[in-house]
């Protein structure tokens, strides 16, 4: 149905025009989800806009052909083709909450693309999107009709984006990223929907995505996109069970996972080739780890190798990357006497404030009783959806927000309610590694200036030599160039600047880091790199790990201890091969379920849950749960659950096991 | 014994300490290897550079005329000095063809008669109503009053000719000047300049340069015999009005944004960082500030302190020591009525700032909050400061024409762009229309207010590490 050939497509940039696609050719037949792969820069998202040529303004067309049902739509006026966007092909974007326009209703923003396309006026144009509404598995589509955007959860915001996109009964729907702004449940939500919508109306999927995980779900056949280029090309099944192309590969060896604890990832070294130095020969000649002598001059032709499986690489080998390095110390098996972190009863609550005279009218509880202890050496990762008050454990741990009650105890010294000036020394025993490598480095400084920083505020007689060479030997030991003292942090990309984040907060040398999803903003392989070197440094330093993340796939990884939070509470907790081989919570249960894993038997039956998380300034009764939860019971829509254990070392806060 | 005394008017001194500030700072940023890079960014930048030559123009204009000093009355030797009671400045010795040369009142750019017709005694008796001779404006040409177009085109001529060669002489030396430097070896100094192969934008200041010589060699040369851009109600010269505008406009617009500058920085970001009751209290203020018409606050202001100098007039010994303190006090009333725009500005963006990760981690390391405000938030406001600055350079140019339009402006005595345009209110309403000297005001004002924009861009764009 839909044909791409040679699509070519780059980017004014200057006076020369760098081409950031060059020569895609794939094809999507009626009813398949075609799934393009890739790290970001590759050019996925410059594809799907070329498709529907909705290019920005340096955008150019260069050549090739898009052909929807033998229609060139390259070649199409623009007034012709603003009838096909949204009529016969239709996009649904990364970030729900941008992509609607806050100040008309759900109800104007859908009504628009029916007038447009279908020319539905008035009562038989609200029938529709009442019909449409509720085929997105929107509840009460009467009054979600006219509300406003900001009105609707995340979840919701992409089910309306969606029965905007089936509106003008697309033949053809573009999903760019359309699941990675949600969390794990909702996810699992989207991606059931568009595949029920998909096989009820035939519809063709241009999927974009970097998730292995949702494209096993999802996707009949797979293009992997390298650096502007298509490199390989399988059905589902060859894909995940031979992958060919050594970046397929690669991307596999990547992912972190519960086999691979105590062993290294396998990484790519080096970085996707920017526009203007694109290689003559194979684009990923630099970092592959089967490179011959013809791979950097001669650009590889497709080959096939079995019927819907090609590949474009020269290395007719098989075998997936061996080699991976053991650890030295695998595992350190440390039955500490005395933890050295110890938080009992956290509460950050925060005011509600309204009216005049800002009168105190309610309370979000986003930390509402947490306790957790950590000992030296050991990781604690810290799991949930988002909102959950996560962060909020972290940052009240470091008492960058006052705690409200409890206590936070390092090193059996109490720092809540601390005076500054001694609170001061106490922060060098935790430091924080935050989620956004981007906004975590302050841009006017330079990166041996960020580095040190800590150090003179916490140590401020250290002559600045013995400063200088404390900073390269941190860059050192997170693997930068030493001259990477005098550069801005612009000039790093994401991996490299997230070390450099790592280097600040080890400068004060701290018995516990704390980490708020140090990798969710990375890619897969930039992912293994962090993750690698957080194990060495553990390694090396014993410093123990607050892991803030609601990646499971990391946790399995690199986590010793679980604690799963839900709405402000952890309702489970113990060593991480009891919670995650065998789930007391139901929560825990669903989560798990509903992680999306990157293997043809991976689809095992996801635990639905219904709706989505309630706001921390009004929890239900009794267990927080128990509207969401499968199996509530009478008793927990009256109690909060006690702590049972399941184990010495296992907690569960659930009336079920009680 | 010297001729002359020299005089420290209070703004002179201000003046003068800004350009040693200025040196003082050129000093410390060569001296720190990033600031210097971010400084040769700006050098590098043709449109920055070729702004910043012509400001430097109307630096060099305004510099000269904050030189100031009373003539020595011829006296009896043996007595004590005296000194005249006029208080003059380098640039009105340099200017004195301009400031003496004065008709009796109106005349075109470039016109042999007056204005306004009058009655003339004729030689052989009886009157006659004519536009009378002008004293000095093309007094060579005698009775050849027709030949103006050729003696002007031919002198203007001469002098571009002049112009021209003293430019070639500059462009010589910079030639020679990057020759030394070390750079591709095949080309000479002149080659690299023409191809804009330095690191400097050489090329751009010195097409500049010659545009600024070949207008204004021509125009001073003119202005000799000529009045070149008319003489207002009085006789006046309107170029020597103009040239002593520029020092006004100049002294305004700097004093204020400095006045300014300091409480609108530190409030915002102190009502943004610490958020609170100190915000609460800072936004109080400027709202209140922001709701009083503010010509209305400035005119109380300056009618206040009108009636202060009226009052002690022990206090100045010469009417130039008076308007001098007048245009200060204006700087300061202005000043501070007007940094409620950028405080509103900077607490915003320091609002968003305070949420951001590596302001947290900075508070995780213990970091003071001064030391915050100083190496993390003021370093990422600088690019609002800058553009501010600049715009409010360019606003308070005109908002002191606007007031003085008004009548609370300077000092009656003190020439402005504001007096000038105050002036064309009645000159435009007149018939036939004067309009030159409303022209000469308006883009003597539009070419500085200009010239601070694009060098304001180029600045930014250079200190801006993302875009570097």
């Amino acid at each position: 149905m839909l044909k791409i050939e040679n699509l070519r497509l780059g980017f004014a940039a200057g006076k020369q025009t760098l081409a950031a696609v060059d020569g895609i050719s794939f094809d999507i037949a009626k009813g398949e989800t075609f799934a393009l792969l890739g790290e970001s820069g590759c050019g996925k998202s410059a594809t799907a806009q070329g498709i529907m040529r909705l290019l920005p303004a340096a955008g150019r067309i260069l050549g090739g052909s898009v052909r929807l049902a033998d229609e060139d739509l390259l070649h199409l006026p623009e007034a012709a083709m603003r009838a096909r966007r949204g009529g016969r092909m239709a996009m649904i974007f990364q970030e729900p909450a941008t992509s609607l326009n806050p100040v008309l209703t759900v109800g104007r923003q859908i009504g628009e693309v029916l007038e447009r396309h279908l020319g539905l006026i008035g009562v038989p144009a609200r029938e529709r999107m009442l019909e449409l509404l509720r085929l997105v598995g929107i509840a009460d589509p009467e009054r979600r009709l006219d509300e406003y955007p900001f009105q609707l959860s995340g979840g919701m915001k992409q089910r309306v984006m969606i029965a905007i996109a089936l509106a003008g009964d697309p033949e053809l729907l573009i999903a760019d990223e359309p699941t990675t702004a949600l969390d794990v449940t909702v996810q699992a939500q989207i991606l059931d929907l568009l595949a029920r919508l998909q096989a009820e109306r035939g519809m063709g999927m241009l999927l974009i995505t970097h998730d292995l995980g949702v494209v096993a779900r999802m996707a009949h056949r797979i293009g992997v996109m390298y650096a502007g280029e298509l490199v390989e090309l399988a059905s589902r099944e060859a894909f995940f069970s031979r992958p060919r192309h050594p970046y397929t590969q690669a991307l596999f060896a990547a992912l972190p996972e519960v086999s691979r604890r105590g062993l290294k990832l396998t990484t790519i070294p080096g970085q996707v080739p920017s526009l203007s130095v694109m290689p003559n020969g194979c684009r990923f000649a630099e970092r592959c780890s089967h490179v011959m002598p013809q791979c950097p001059t001669v650009s590889p032709p497709w080959r096939e190798l079995a019927a819907a499986h090609s590949v474009r690489c020269h290395w007719d080998g098989e075998a997936l990357a061996e080699g991976m390095a053991r650890h030295s110390v695998t595992e350190l098996d440390i039955e500490p006497a005395r933890p050295f972190l110890e938080v009992a009863g956290l509460k950050v609550h925060f005011p509600i404030r309204r009216g005049l005279l800002q009168r105190t009218v309610g309370h979000v509880r986003a930390v509402d009783g947490v306790s957790l202890s950590i000992s030296a050496g050991r990781t604690l990762a810290l799991v949930g959806e988002s909102g959950c008050g996560k962060t909020t454990v972290g940052k009240g741990l470091l008492q960058l927000l006052k705690p409200t009650a409890g206590s936070v105890k390092v090193g059996q010294r109490e720092l809540v309610g601390m005076r500054a000036k001694r609170l001061r020394a106490a922060r060098r025993h935790m430091q924080m590694v935050f989620q956004d490598p981007f906004a975590s480095l302050n841009p006017r400084m330079r990166v041996g200036e960020i580095i040190a920083e800590g150090m003179s505020a916490l140590a401020p007689d250290t002559s600045s030599q013995a400063r200088n060479e404390a900073v390269l030997t941190l860059l050192r030991q997170v693997g930068l160039p030493d001259e990477a003292l005098g550069r801005y942090p612009h000039e790093f990309s994401g991996g490299q600047r997230q070390r450099i984040a790592i280097a600040r907060a080890l400068a004060v040398q701290p018995e516990l880091l704390i980490c708020d999803e140090p990798t969710s903003a990375l890619d897969v392989s930039v992912q293994a790199q962090i993750l690698n070197l957080l194990k060495k440094l553990q390694e090396e330093l014993g410093v123990a790990y607050l892991f803030i993340t609601h990646n499971f796939a990391v946790v399995e990884y690199l986590a010793h201890d679980v604690a799963v939070m839900y709405l402000g509470r952890i309702v489970e907790q113990g060593r991480a091969e009891e919670v995650l081989r065998s789930p007391q919570h139901p929560y825990t249960q669903a989560l798990l379920s509903a992680v999306p894993v990157p293997r043809l038997d991976g689809a095992t039956a996801v635990i639905r849950l219904a709706g989505e998380t309630p706001s921390p300034a009004n929890p239900p009764s009794g267990c927080h749960f128990h509207p969401r939860c499968p199996q509530a019971m009478d008793v927990c829509r009256q109690r909060y659950p006690e702590t049972s254990d399941v184990s010495a070392t296992h907690f569960v806060h659930c009336h079920l096991r009680a | 014994m010297m001729p002359f005394q020299i005089v420290v008017l209070w703004s002179d001194m201000l003046v003068w300490l800004l350009v040693a500030a200025g040196v003082g700072l050129g000093v410390l940023i060569a001296r720190n290897p990033p600031l210097r890079a971010a400084w040769r960014r700006v050098g590098a930048n043709r449109v920055g550079m070729a702004a910043a030559t012509v400001l430097l123009t109307f630096v060099l204009v305004g510099l000269l005329d904050s030189l100031h000093y009373h003539l020595r009355m011829e006296g009896k030797p043996g007595q004590p000095a005296t000194y005249a009671i006029e208080v003059l400045s380098v640039l009105d010795a340099l200017a004195t063809p301009l400031r003496s040369r004065n008709e009796k009142t109106y005349s075109e750019p470039f016109a042999t008669r007056l204005y306004a017709k009058e009655s003339i005694d004729l030689p052989g008796g009886g009157t006659t109503r004519d536009y009378p001779r002008l004293k000095h404006g093309g007094k060579h040409l005698g009775d050849d009053e027709g030949a103006v177009v050729e003696d002007a085109g031919f002198t203007a001529f001469r002098a571009a000719a002049i112009a021209f060669v003293g430019w070639l002489g500059l462009v010589a030396a910079a030639g020679a000047l990057v020759g030394r430097q070390p750079g591709d070896a095949a080309l000479s100094g002149l080659q690299r300049i023409w191809r804009g192969e330095t690191d400097f934008a050489w090329n751009a200041v010195l097409a500049t340069l010659a545009a600024i010589l070949l207008v204004v060699v021509p125009l001073f040369w003119l202005a000799g015999s000529y009045h070149v851009f008319g003489t207002d109600k009085v006789g006046q010269s309107v170029l020597y009005q103009v040239l002593k505008s520029v020092r006004t406009g100049l002294i305004i617009g700097l004093v204020t944004t400095l006045v300014m500058l300091p409480m609108a920085v530190l409030l915002g970001i102190v009502a943004g960082y610490f958020r609170g009751w100190v915000d609460d209290l800072i936004q109080y203020i400027y709202t209140v500030l922001n709701s009083i018409p503010g010509v209305l606050l400035i005119a109380a202001a300056v009618l206040m302190m009108q009636v202060v100098i009226d009052t002690h007039p022990q206090w100045f010994s010469t009417a130039a020591e008076r308007a001098d303190l007048r245009l200060l006090a204006l700087c300061f009333i202005l000043g501070i009525t007007s940094w409620t725009g950028l405080c509103r500005l900077l607490r915003g963006e320091t609002l968003k700032l305070r949420e951001l990760e590596y302001i947290q981690a900075a508070q995780a390391f213990g970091v003071s909050n001064g030391r915050i405000i100083v190496r993390h938030i003021l370093p990422n406001l600088m690019h609002i400061v800058i553009i501010a600055l600049v715009m409010d350079f360019s606003g308070l140019v005109l908002a002191e024409a606007v007031l003085s339009y008004v009548g609370i402006g300077v000092d009656p005595t003190m020439t402005s762009f504001g007096t000038m345009i105050n002036n064309a209110r009645m000159e435009l309403g007149r018939e036939p229309v004067v309009w030159w000297s409303l022209a000469a005001a308006f883009s003597a004002m539009f070419i500085l207010v200009l010239a601070a924009n694009l060098f304001a861009d180029a600045v930014r764009d250079a200190f801006d590490p993302r875009a570097a």
